[in-house]
């Protein structure tokens, strides 16, 4: 059985399938076609310029971000429910998890940018803009706490009420900003797309392009909880290992 | 009920005969009061910000009682003969829930006191009506929450920073409510006492989502696998 393994270390380590593979494939088909049109393609807005190409990227990381973020909770909804199968659901609310983060990342990154170009600020404490900064941190406490190392399936369980948690909490921290910001100052901040007209290739880059990121966030699941279980089986398999040469060698002590 | 109540009065005893809270929490939430006053620098610019200075030092405070109140029982893994005992672990968790707020209560009240006297607020006839509410609301809300999250990280390595950075994101829309209400008991100009009603509908709102939310949650944490 050792021998097995060590003869064939790509064929049980390899976490592509026919399935990733065609994702893949249209993932950078979409992409590539994403980028060329968003550059050279749409038309400049009449107001914003050539920032409004930024969009092509914010909404849809934004719409990734979200999705990734039901994902996780559904999956642990789903661990916390099902009890022989916890860790296989732990695992892919993880892996979306974490791809939620890096998308929100983007979201907040795009969005400032593209705030400094056309509000002429980076960040303001409009309701919608504070929400995400809040629930990226929420996310981020999440993926620290899967990093904490204990029983996994300790682990699972905690991470697992994290995230449903964070379900109950985004309504509340938005309601409570809108009021908050209603009772201060009237909406100064322009509606983020609202003003936006869009002609037809605009708005057909814009759905490649969600498109795109959701293929993209599909192939990111489907490997990184593969690699997770990979890597637990690893240690599963190199902790019996390590027990089997430490007997041997008290048997050899013992003869 | 009776369980909860066990839980809580344990709890107490045990502040009480250590004085943790007492010693080393008030002190700390009034050395924050006071920093806050250096940092700012501005009589009027504390007066302004009060209302919420007071439950930024009550939050900051929050995070050292729940750390405490888990240790207690993750120390000689109490909580698992606790729970061994066919109790109920929603009722423990209404238990702690109450210590905490005991607790917290105690400390917004010294806060409150501190901010009149330190930042020179008032409050008089009808505010105070409004002043106490927004405490009590506020405070369940943030006993609730507190004992929610101090279980999720219970026992866990490196829970000390992990509590903050989990409970804060959650705490904020406490913040927000409990800080604008306190505003307008404090007599705020910008804010007026239909407002801080109206915010203090949200904390109510904000204490039974989270009550519900950590009574059906605390079973799932607690559980050992050994």
């Amino acid at each position: 059985m050792h021998t097995a393994t060590t003869a064939a270390p790509g064929a049980a380590a390899r976490t592509g399938t026919r399935t990733t593979r065609v994702i893949g494939v249209l993932a950078l088909a979409t992409t590539a076609f994403v980028v060329v049109s968003a550059f050279f393609l749409t038309p400049a807005d009449s107001v914003q310029g050539d920032s409004v190409r930024i969009m092509y990227v914010h909404v849809p990381t934004a719409w990734v971000a979200y999705l990734a973020f039901i994902t996780t909770a559904v999956a642990s909804g789903f661990s916390l429910a099902r009890r022989h199968r916890t860790l296989g659901f732990d695992r892919v609310a993880g892996a979306s998890g974490e791809v939620g983060v890096l998308f929100m990342a983007m979201t907040l990154l795009t969005g400032s940018l593209w705030g400094r170009l056309t509000w002429g600020t980076f960040w303001q404490w409009d309701p919608r803009l504070t929400t995400t900064l809040f629930l990226f941190v929420t996310y981020v406490g999440y993926l620290a706490v899967r990093r904490i190392d204990t029983d996994p399936r300790q682990r699972a369980r905690r991470s697992a009420v994290i995230a449903l948690l964070a379900v109950l909490e985004i309504p509340l921290v938005h309601f409570s900003v809108v009021l908050w910001r209603s009772l201060h100052q009237e909406a100064s901040v322009l509606s983020p797309d609202g003003d936006v007209r869009l002609d037809d290739l605009m708005l057909f880059t814009l759905f490649a392009g969600v498109a795109a990121f959701t293929l993209i966030f599909a192939w990111l699941v489907i490997h990184r909880q593969r690699l997770t279980a990979l890597a637990d089986i690893r240690q599963t398999v190199g902790l019996d290992a390590a027990i089997a040469l430490r007997r041997s060698e008290t048997r050899g002590v013992v003869k | 009920m009776n369980v909860a109540l066990s839980v809580a009065r344990k709890d107490l005893q045990i502040e009480w005969r250590t004085r943790m809270v007492l010693a080393r929490v008030v002190p700390f939430a009034l050395l924050v009061m006071v920093l806050f006053a250096v940092a700012l620098d501005s009589e009027p610019l504390v007066l302004r910000a009060a209302a919420g200075l007071v439950w930024l030092a009550t939050l900051f405070s929050t995070m050292l009682v729940v750390q405490r109140a888990f240790d207690i029982e993750t120390a000689d893994a109490a909580i698992d003969t606790l729970l061994a005992c066919a109790v109920h672990p929603a009722r423990v968790f209404f238990g702690k829930a109450l210590a905490l707020f005991v607790q917290l209560f105690a400390l917004v009240v010294v806060l409150v006191t501190a901010a009149m006297v330190l930042y020179g607020v008032t409050v008089s006839g009808s505010r105070v009506v409004l002043l106490v509410t927004v405490v009590i609301s506020a405070t369940s809300g943030l006993a609730l929450v507190g004992t929610l999250y101090g279980a999720v990280v219970a026992n866990m390595n490196g829970r000390d920073s992990l509590l903050p950075l989990l409970a804060l994101p959650v705490l904020a829309p406490l913040l927000i409510g409990a800080s604008r209400a306190t505003e307008a008991a404090f007599g705020s100009q910008t804010i007026d006492m239909a407002n801080g009603w109206a915010w203090v509908g949200l904390l109510g709102v904000y204490g039974i989502v989270f009550g519900a939310a950590g009574s059906a949650a605390f079973s799932p944490l607690t559980e050992s696998d050994s």
